[in-house]
């Protein structure tokens, strides 16, 4: 790990001005992801500024239905507060489905919608071509063991092998907040500004390594969720090669607001797919004002892989992707399940 | 081996392994592979330099990344582990986990993966459950820390402690640290009626019970390579019913 000073940040703005004075300076939450890739040297940042100590960490909930979560709220905390369980289920299952009670202690939300790629090359310095890590390297993972890698959304077109980059998003969180249209709120020296859930995570494109829409300067501050619509009807599906404590091979967090049998709206988003929580519009076009069948739930299901791009070892995404499309929207139907 | 080692802290367990051991080689055989894997070492690194100055981007890339270095730092603490306050130095890089072994002489904490996979360096902090590889001890300063070693009241064991025992929740006991500090937050948050994703999977979503399953899910950050698994769940199992009782 590379030497770094360590700054203890009392409140947001100096934080804030700490990382903008310092070159390679990083925020510090809970360090799960920060700590780990600093130790394989991924990650080398000059300075520390520590933000565990920042007063973020309340749930509050508005007259107008709109829930509001500080940025430091810890992973447990979120999972299990009462409106969190009681409004947004789907959140505290897709929580609940990552990492080990451990690693949610110490998680917060800000740093989970800023976990980096769980890619084996990006991950393991020892494969220079990373263009995530060394913009314009190549990408190792194109003609490697590419099983846990993106279908959708992945830069890696064939005239533009330095700009590629298949690499998936690994938080289960973020694609619960995709399903609730959550907004996230920041702050930088510049002032505050919100970034709908969707814009906040970038595809690849040419520039694989810039991986959200957060300015160096900024700092999440909080994450608003709209009034809940799905707390009757919503499903948290994660795949994975072991039951517990392992990424999503391909996850579903599926929300319907039911008429009868009527889907009046719907939220419908993939993990373990692309660079980002993966949203089809027309998948969640064909769900709304249809009947809530399994006709429908595979109408939607194909829609939401279209276009869909393999590599050598992870053609199965797609039909997996399907399926659990198709069931994790039929639990949700059911209605919840406590 | 040791000489590839020995600038890394935190490693005697390793160094104080027989060398060699596995193998039947002479001595001098093993000073010759020793030489010549050093020798490859070495040339691989000369070799990777040179396929790296035929890509100038990715040089120049590679370079601007680690060129923002920084001279080690140290910072001066004052941690609170087990009740007592304990005023410690240390470099920045440090981990809550190393101070523990390597300064303060608390080494029932256990360096397993030192990534946050396998859980031997579990302990409390402000009573939850914490990889302590992962964080480091500058960010505990002010919290309540509490290690295996804190457990205990004088010769009276944790009931989890107790549990492990009665049950042979272990075999050759490396992971025992961090599976005891992770059972007792366990029974912590389960007294307050946290969920896991077995409780949502199960529908028990009010006080969900501690059944087999919501065991194993909720001590799947702890890994046992023994897999003495059967017993550590009867342990935490016991344990909770002692806790209830």
């Amino acid at each position: 790990m590379n030497p770094f000073h360590y700054q203890r940040a009392a409140a947001p703005e100096e934080a804030i001005h700490a990382v903008a004075a310092t070159r390679g300076a990083k925020f510090l939450g809970g360090g799960t992801n920060l700590i780990d890739l600093m130790k394989y040297d991924v990650e080398r940042p000059t300075t520390l500024v520590d933000i565990n100590h920042l007063s973020f960490t309340q749930i509050t909930a508005s007259p107008d239905g709109t829930t509001t979560i500080g940025a430091g709220v810890r992973n447990s905390d979120l999972a299990n507060h009462q409106i969190i369980r009681t409004s947004y289920p789907l959140l505290s299952q897709a929580i609940l489905s990552g990492a080990s009670a451990q690693l949610r202690n110490m998680a917060t939300t800000g740093g989970n919608l800023m976990q980096r790629t769980r890619c084996f090359y990006f991950n393991d310095t020892a494969y220079t071509e990373c263009n995530k890590r060394n913009p314009g390297s190549g990408c190792a993972a194109l003609k490697g063991f590419n099983r846990i890698h993106a279908i959708l959304g992945a830069s890696a077109g064939a005239s533009s092998e330095t700009a590629s980059c298949i690499a998936t998003n690994p938080s289960d969180m973020s694609v619960a907040l995709a399903a609730l249209n959550a907004t996230i709120h920041v702050q930088g020296l510049k002032g505050k500004r919100a970034i709908h859930i969707g814009d906040f995570h970038l595809l690849p494109g040419s520039t694989p390594h810039i991986e959200t829409a957060l300015k160096p300067d900024e700092l999440i501050t909080s994450v608003e969720l709209p009034p809940s619509k799905f707390a009757r009807n919503s499903y948290y599906l994660k795949v994975r090669d072991r039951q517990s404590y392992a990424f999503a091979l391909v996850s579903v967090a599926a929300g319907l607001e039911l008429d009868g049998k009527t889907i009046k709206s719907a939220g419908l988003a993939l993990g373990g797919v692309a660079a980002k929580p993966w949203r089809s519009a027309d998948a969640e076009k064909a769900l709304v004002g249809a009947p809530a069948t399994a006709d429908t739930f595979r109408q939607a299901a194909e829609l939401a892989v279209a276009g869909a791009k393999t590599y050598q070892y992870n053609a199965f995404k797609v039909e997996l992707a399907k399926t659990s499309i198709v069931r994790a929207l039929t639990v949700a139907a059911q209605g919840v399940l406590a | 081996m040791s000489t590839l080692l020995s600038d890394t802290p935190g490693n005697e367990e390793l160094q104080d392994q027989p060398q060699g051991a596995p193998c039947d080689l002479p001595p001098e055989a093993h000073s010759d592979l020793e030489f010549s894997r050093r020798t490859f070492v070495k040339a691989a690194g000369i070799l990777s330099a040179g396929v790296a100055s035929g890509l100038p981007r990715v040089a120049a890339a590679e370079k601007a990344r680690i060129a923002a270095t920084t001279a080690p730092q140290t910072v001066s603490l004052t941690l609170k582990i087990n009740g007592k306050q304990q005023a410690l130095t240390v470099d920045t890089r440090t981990t809550l986990l190393d101070a523990l072994r390597e300064y303060l002489g608390l080494t029932g904490t256990k360096k397993g993966c030192d990534h946050g996979q396998c859980g031997a360096c579990t302990v409390l902090i402000d009573g939850h459950r914490v990889n302590s590889c992962l964080t480091l001890a500058a960010v505990a300063q002010g919290a309540e820390i509490t290690t295996i070693e804190g457990l205990a009241h004088g010769d009276e064991l944790h009931p989890v402690q107790a549990a492990f025992l009665e049950h042979d929740g272990f075999q050759c006991g490396y992971c025992t640290p961090g599976q005891i500090c992770s059972a007792v937050a366990l029974l912590e948050e389960c007294r307050r009626g946290d969920l896991s994703t077995v409780s949502w999977q199960t529908g028990q979503t009010t006080s969900p019970q501690l059944s087999e399953q919501e065991i194993r899910e909720r001590m799947s950050g702890n890994i046992c390579r023994c897999a003495a698994y059967p017993n550590i769940v009867a342990a935490v199992r016991a344990a909770a019913q002692g806790a209830r009782s």
